[in-house]
């Protein structure tokens, strides 16, 4: 059940993957995934009403994931449970197996699939990064002892293209100092400029056993590396990328955006930039283990 | 100030289809200045009123509309229109609706929509600064409030949404966290910015909001 942070404490080069769960109850193509994937990674990402769209729950699927023998990273938003919400599913995930919490603050409402609703955001993500590890210390966030405390590994993310960077980075060492013991980074394209920020990185978490995976969400097509730059903030696909994408024809272009991909794990790996990677194919997990195999991993 | 926006003229019609006649107040402050309620707009509701067939009894621009003893004054001198109207539109804030909501026991409808406690950028031209939440803590953000200027009301650093120092929720609006980090580097105070900061005490005050400061000590009759 603790494979992930294992994985991560070994010093090897960790490897996790994603799974977004369906908006409904038809589960195979998840399941599928999941089987699929299981074997080849370290742990699964499970997504928490990702984008502010309403879905399955990530509770739930991350229990399935290690229900059929993986390791889950249970996503977890403060957009829509208050202090006392999150703290008993942090309590219920534990319950159910699940080890990994990934604590962001989630997505503006604004920008989801119910507009009305109201936000919640009584925690943000640094404030639930402290709450899991009072947890963790046995105590709740109004610091009632716990019968029983939990034991979770504690991840959260960071945006090393974010415009400006100086606040970013602030951030990014106040959820270590917080507790945060891995990060996910959201998503990297420019390799040397992931590579400056990992130097940055590692002067910061030097003398700590905080790890850091690079977000690495593969390109299927140049359409979608521009409306990545066009809308996703903090996220950027340098020129020589489109270009490389708009290179092939666009039957291949999916094939290239693997390409791509494993051409930037193996950057990691062979010039130790990072721990490990985070790869997300958003619903196209089946070319996830050929990439993994094209980076050697597999 | 309040800064509230008037409804539009046919779902104040709907909302008024079971009553002839009319009592409009406004309100000298907030909604004049937003031009919701003022002497002019109070005018200008009576004529179209009148234009669709309903009764103006009577037309009244409170110096406030949220003073409920004021309120209740205009509404005691002006009793015969008073008795005669079958509504009352206000054209103001909520907090002033209510306040003629206090004055009578009729049907008394909004004429406009409250949005937020604005600062007065130019005419017309309001932004939301402060949402009031019962216990300040500017003074940590270099007196730009992250509870009310920040999307998400995050306490601690910009979320990943920043987008060339504008909000993934408004491409419009400046990323506050980025106006915090500016300030505090002018101040040199980039050391407080390190400061983890605890979530908000959310119920600093308890809703609905009331304070009772006529003691000597004001601070035994807020609550």
């Amino acid at each position: 059940m603790a494979a992930y942070r294992e994985a991560c404490e070994s010093g090897k080069f960790v490897v996790s993957g994603e799974i977004g769960p369906p908006k409904g109850t038809k589960v195979d193509n998840m399941l599928h995934h999941i089987d699929l994937l299981n074997p080849l990674v370290d742990a699964l990402n499970v997504t928490d009403n990702q984008s502010a769209v309403l879905r399955l729950g990530s509770m739930a699927v991350s229990h399935e994931v290690v229900t059929r023998g993986g390791d889950a990273i249970y996503q977890m938003t403060c957009r829509d449970r208050n202090r006392l919400a999150l703290q008993n599913d942090l309590l219920s995930a534990h319950f159910l197996g699940l080890r990994n919490v990934l604590a962001l603050t989630g997505d503006h409402v604004s920008v989801g699939d119910h507009k009305d609703a109201r936000e919640v955001y009584d925690f943000e993500s640094v404030q639930l990064i402290q709450c899991i590890k009072k947890l963790n210390e046995g105590f709740d966030w109004a610091g009632n002892e716990l019968e029983g405390s939990t034991d979770f590994f504690i991840g959260a993310v960071v945006t090393p293209e974010s415009d400006p960077i100086e606040p970013q980075k602030l951030k990014y060492e106040k959820k270590i100092a917080a507790g945060a013991q891995f990060f996910q980074t959201q998503a990297v394209y420019d390799m040397d400029n992931f590579q400056r920020f990992m130097e940055y990185s590692h002067g910061v978490t030097e003398g700590t056993d905080v790890k850091v995976m690079a977000g690495l969400v593969v390109l299927t097509s140049v359409g979608m590396a521009k409306y990545m730059n066009k809308f996703v903030p903090g996220v950027f696909v340098p020129d020589s990328l489109l270009e490389e994408m708009a290179s092939v024809p666009k039957e291949d272009a999916i094939k290239k955006g693997m390409e791509i991909c494993a051409r930037h794990i193996r950057f990691c790996i062979d010039n130790k930039v990072c721990d490990g990677v985070h790869v997300m194919a958003i619903g196209k997990e089946e070319i996830v283990p050929e990439i993994l195999q094209m980076a050697g991993l597999a | 100030m309040i800064i509230s926006k008037q409804k539009p003229f046919e779902e104040i019609l709907e909302s008024l289809k079971n009553d002839d006649t009319v009592y409009i107040v406004g309100c000298g402050e907030c909604a004049t200045m937003t031009q919701s309620g003022g002497e002019q707009e109070v005018a200008d509701m009576k004529a179209r009123l009148e234009e669709a067939g309903k009764k103006v009894v009577a037309t009244d621009v409170a110096h406030s509309a949220c003073h409920e003893l004021d309120m209740k004054r205009i509404l005691r001198q002006n009793k015969e229109a008073a008795n005669e109207a079958g509504a009352f539109l206000v054209l103001s804030c909520g907090a002033g609706v209510q306040s003629v909501r206090e004055g009578t026991g009729k049907h008394v409808l909004p004429g406009a929509n409250s949005l937020f406690v604005g600062n007065v950028k130019r005419q017309m031209v309001f932004d939301e600064k402060c949402s009031l939440c019962g216990e300040c803590i500017i003074d940590e953000y270099g007196a730009i409030c992250p509870v009310t200027r920040c999307a998400k009301g995050i306490l601690n650093g910009p979320c990943g949404g920043t987008n060339n120092s504008k909000c993934e929720v408004d491409s419009e609006k400046d990323c506050a966290w980025v106006l915090i980090y500016n300030q505090m580097k002018t101040e040199e105070k980039l050391d407080k910015f390190m400061t983890i900061h605890g979530p908000k005490h959310w119920n600093a005050v308890a809703r609905p909001g009331h304070m009772d400061g006529r003691a000597d000590d004001a601070e035994k009759g807020a609550s």
